[in-house]
Formats: C-alpha cells, sequence, structure tokens
C-alpha cells in the first residue's frame, strides 16, 4: 500500500510536441497536475487545448517530449491494465460477444478461464447488459456499447479510469443516463476518473474537480474544485454560478485567439 | 421473406440499435428469383440447340449430344469407351488437387501476409519481389514447373498453389493494415501486447478481408485447375478435357467444362457457408 499523501497520478511539465508536415506543433506545454485517488477530475477546454493528449500520455499510447508523467510515483512508459481508457468511438472488439469483450482482459492477462466467467457475468450485470450478453457490438446501440467499454475496463481491475470524451457521441438522454450511472460506480467503488470533456455542464455535473486548458500551445490553464453537494442540480443557482465563470474562462481564450 | 426472418432474429428492446438492411432487395418470390435466374441459360442452351441439332458436320456437339455423354461419362453403359463412367475419378483427383494446393496456399499466405502487413521490415524484405512475381501467369509457370517438379502431380500441385497463393496474401495484407489502430490501443491497455495481438487481436480483425481471399483463392485454384493437370496427370478434370481434346470429342470436353463448373460453384457455397458461421460478428456478413 502507497502512502496516503502519494498522488495516484503526479505529473510535472508535462509536454508534448511533433513535426506535421514540417512544422513544430507544440500539443500540450509544462502541464502540471497531481491527482488523489478516488478524486474525479474533468479536463476541460477547447479542441486543440491539449486535453486529449494530456490523456493519452497518462494512458501511455504517447511518450511526453518533456516532463514526466507519474503513477504511484513510477513513471509511466507503457499501457497498462491500471489505467484503462474509454474511448469515445468504443473501441471494442467487433468479432467478440458483450461477454467476449468485458472478459478480453482478464483473459489475455492469463487469468484462469472460471474466474474470467465469474468476473464478466459480475460486469454484465452491473452495466445492466444481462439479456444482451451475447449480442455483437454491432447489434448494440451507442449507450450499450460505451456500458461495454466502461464495463472491460472495470472488469480488469482499473484503478484509473481515462475517459476521452466518452459521451459526447450519444443522445442527450442516453447521455444523462450513463453520467448517473458513472457517477453511482464512482461512488461505490474508489476509482479515480480522469475525464475529458468540451462540456461546461458536464464536468460541473460530474467532476470534483475542473481542469481548465487552452489551446496554443495547450496548457493547463486553472484547476477548480466543484465543491457542490451531490447529487448536483444542473437547474441550481450555484450550478449556474459556476457554468458561468467556466464559461467566462473558456471564451476569454477565445477571445485572446482572436485578437 | 429473409428479410422479416432476420428482423424478429435481431435482439429485442428499448434501446437496440436496428438490425442493418438486407442487401439487395430483390423484386418478387423465391420461384420468381429462379425463374429469372434461368432466363439467359435456357435462351443459351435453345440458341445452341438450333445451331447445332441434325447438323452432321457440326464442329460443336449438340446439347442433347452433350447430355447424352455426360450420363455415359457420370454413369456408363452408353459409349463403354475410355471415357465410360470415369467422372467420379477425375472429380474426386481435381478435388484433391484443388484442395491441396489451395490449403498449401492458404499455408504458406496467411502467415506471411499477417507478417507483411505487421511488420515493415518483413514488408520492406518481400513485397518488392512479391510484386514482381504476381503478375506472372500461371501459364507461364508451366515449362518451369514440370522441370522443377517433373511431369505429374507435384507440378499440378504447385500450379494450383501458385494460382491460389496471391489473391489470399494480397486480401490478408489488407486486412491486417486495415485494422482499426483504435483496437491495437484498446488491447494493449487491457494487458495484450506484442505478439500476443496477431492471435487476438490482427487475426480476427483481418479476418473479414482474409475471407474474401479465401474465396478468390478457392476460384483461382479451379480456374487454374485445367492447366494444373496439362502437366501429364492421367487423372483430374483437366486431364479428361486435355485428352478428349486430342481425340476431338468436344461433347467430352463441354462435361469436363460443365464439372468444373458445378464443382466450383459447391467449393464456393460451402466456403460461404463456412464464412457464415466464422464471421457472425460482422454486420457485412452475418
Amino acid at each position: 500500500m502507497a502512502e496516503p499523501t502519494l498522488p495516484i497520478l503526479s505529473l510535472s511539465h508535462v509536454g508534448k510536441s511533433y513535426d506535421a508536415g514540417g512544422r513544430r506543433i507544440e500539443a500540450l506545454r509544462g502541464a502540471n497536475l497531481d491527482v488523489a485517488r478516488g478524486e474525479f477530475v474533468c479536463l476541460i477546454g477547447a479542441s486543440g487545448c491539449g486535453k486529449s493528449t494530456l490523456l493519452r500520455i497518462v494512458a501511455g499510447f504517447e511518450a511526453a517530449t518533456t516532463g514526466q508523467a507519474l503513477m504511484w510515483g513510477k513513471p509511466i512508459s507503457a499501457p497498462d491494465p491500471s489505467r484503462g481508457m474509454v474511448f469515445q468511438d468504443y473501441g471494442l472488439f467487433p468479432w467478440l460477444t458483450v461477454r467476449g469483450n468485458i472478459g478480453f482482459g482478464p483473459a489475455s492477462r492469463g487469468r484462469p478461464a472460471g474466474e474470467v466467467r465469474d468476473t464478466v457475468d459480475r460486469f454484465v450485470e452491473l452495466v445492466g447488459l444481462k439479456s444482451f450478453a451475447d449480442a455483437y457490438p454491432h447489434q448494440l446501440s451507442g449507450g450499450m456499447k460505451q456500458r461495454v467499454a466502461i464495463a472491460r475496463v472495470l472488469a480488469n481491475d482499473a484503478e484509473v479510469v481515462l475517459m476521452d470524451e466518452p459521451f459526447g457521441a450519444l443522445d442527450a438522454m442516453t447521455r444523462e443516463r450513463l453520467q448517473d450511472e458513472l457517477l453511482e460506480l464512482w461512488e461505490r467503488t474508489r476509482l479515480t476518473v480522469l475525464f475529458v470533456t468540451h462540456s461546461i455542464e458536464e464536468a460541473i455535473f460530474l467532476s470534483s474537480r475542473c481542469v481548465v486548458m487552452s489551446p496554443g500551445p495547450g496548457r493547463i490553464d486553472r484547476d477548480i474544485p466543484i465543491e457542490l453537494a451531490r447529487p448536483r442540480d444542473v437547474s441550481a443557482s450555484d450550478f449556474n454560478e459556476l457554468r458561468r465563470e467556466l464559461s467566462g474562462m473558456l471564451h476569454s481564450h477565445h477571445g485572446r485567439l482572436a485578437a | 421473406m429473409s428479410a422479416a426472418l432476420s428482423d424478429t432474429a435481431a435482439p429485442a428492446g428499448g434501446e437496440a440499435a436496428p438490425p442493418a438492411q438486407a442487401g439487395g432487395t430483390s423484386p418478387g418470390s423465391g420461384l420468381l428469383q429462379v425463374a429469372l435466374a434461368l432466363v439467359l441459360p435456357v435462351a443459351i442452351l435453345v440458341a445452341w440447340h438450333l445451331a447445332t441439332e441434325g447438323r452432321t458436320y457440326s464442329l460443336i456437339p449438340s446439347p442433347s449430344a452433350v447430355a447424352v455423354a455426360l450420363y455415359d461419362l457420370a454413369f456408363g453403359g452408353i459409349n463403354d469407351d475410355a471415357f465410360s463412367a470415369s467422372l467420379l475419378t477425375h472429380v474426386l483427383a481435381s478435388v484433391g488437387r484443388v484442395y491441396g494446393g489451395f490449403a498449401l496456399a492458404v499455408l504458406a499466405a496467411l502467415p506471411i501476409g499477417l507478417l507483411i502487413g505487421r511488420v515493415p521490415l518483413v514488408r520492406q524484405m518481400l513485397d518488392p519481389m512479391l510484386q514482381i512475381l504476381r503478375p506472372i501467369p500461371v501459364t507461364a509457370w508451366l515449362p518451369l514447373a514440370m522441370i522443377m517438379f517433373g511431369i505429374g502431380p507435384r507440378s499440378a500441385f504447385f500450379l494450383v498453389f501458385l494460382g491460389a497463393f496471391y489473391p489470399v496474401l494480397i486480401n490478408t495484407v489488407f486486412g491486417v493494415r486495415s485494422v482499426e489502430p483504435r483496437l491495437f490501443e484498446a488491447a494493449s491497455m487491457l494487458g495484450c501486447r506484442g505478439s500476443a495481438q496477431f492471435v487476438k487481436v490482427v487475426l480476427p480483425a483481418a479476418m473479414p478481408a482474409i475471407f474474401t481471399g479465401l474465396r478468390l483463392g478457392l476460384g483461382f485454384a479451379w480456374v487454374v485447375i485445367v492447366i494444373g493437370e496439362m502437366t501429364g496427370v492421367p487423372t483430374g478434370l483437366g486431364a479428361l478435357i486435355m485428352e478428349a481434346r486430342q481425340l476431338s470429342r468436344t461433347e467430352i470436353v463441354i462435361c469436363g467444362m460443365i464439372a468444373i463448373g458445378v464443382a466450383g460453384f459447391i467449393s464456393d457455397r460451402l466456403v460461404t457457408l463456412l464464412g457464415r458461421r466464422l464471421l457472425a460478428w460482422s454486420p457485412n456478413h452475418g
């Protein structure tokens, strides 16, 4: 067990730049971020602010060109089951059923078949897909696919769940339902969530902390704790106040870009 | 009719996505479809009959002569010559070579295709050579094959192998290269990395394309069987055709053509059925 004071994720001066068509593009510059275990952190900002890049560095899909990203104090060098990723386009394996997708991680890590089966049963039930357990992804709706994507990450013992605009492709009703379900999961388990979104409302509704990012080059601007009581009411006045505040921060960047 | 059936087979439930549309709506019932498929063959038969029947010096035998020859070839009892009741022997010999050569081609093309598609070093080493070898027709290989493998079944195997190899290889490479990069990310964050991804991600993801390659390859194997059996083998549908040609038994030649067509059709149906089972997950195949 790690010391209670050690952050589960720690980024110091993380930057990322790459060459595109002979031009050097700086996607992220000098990002500092500590995340404690059990926090729900939203990364919010306009496109090009580096929020997805930051998430992919934490996932281990991309290496930082400067600085360092640590998990429990150890450098992140490659993708790992302890950091599960939920993609906006789901990234499910189309040739596997719901059960197969959820069992993919445990089976890949050499868990015995009986244990994999029990885990799969548990998580199929947890995300309410029991009657679709043997369906293939193309037979599922977007909301169901995203439930499978979340379940397969949790079934694989992820401590940190990285979510890259996971509900961005869903209709409003389904999105709200999944937000509620995600919060319920997060409150029940001791998950740490790093959630990328460009919706201010979604960020305030879900997170315990909002990290506001801005483009050109991508960087972290502000780090705002969201201390509203849960369950949160999107029409409450304190919610609206926060929304206005965050909206102002995001729009001031636009103004600066245009100027 | 079939569209209605697949509708009810799709999972029910408020949130379920609508099942994929059945591809290609066809007019009318099954009976009409059969009738439509028969129009052209019947027209050709009639024209063929009118052009050949009752003409003593026609080089092309009449349909009825072919029918009689086909019966004799299959069951004997009419001509009682060297061809009588030999159809099954020839069919079995060709089926053995087609599937043997095809199986060899798959065994070679699948792993090479997976490696070319996935490993840049292998691609750089093999791809240019294969691109140059590929346009060489199987016919052009015939003399060399007979020198290398001798007169007989080994040359036939080799030629059928060549015919089936490239379609399987090219479609495998295509399938591997078009695997969504996202799936590799998903696999690696779930703990499946390195060479394990070949079996758990690359192969299944490329399966629809590989499958198209298998179908084409098996088709080509039947196409080249006549050339493959020009290598001096005594049996096989190709050998039958070559021998009948030398004896000017054109009706036997046509029987051999019909047998190849039917055998090729049946083996294509078998592969398609297998594919339906293996690719039930794919909206484009299932």
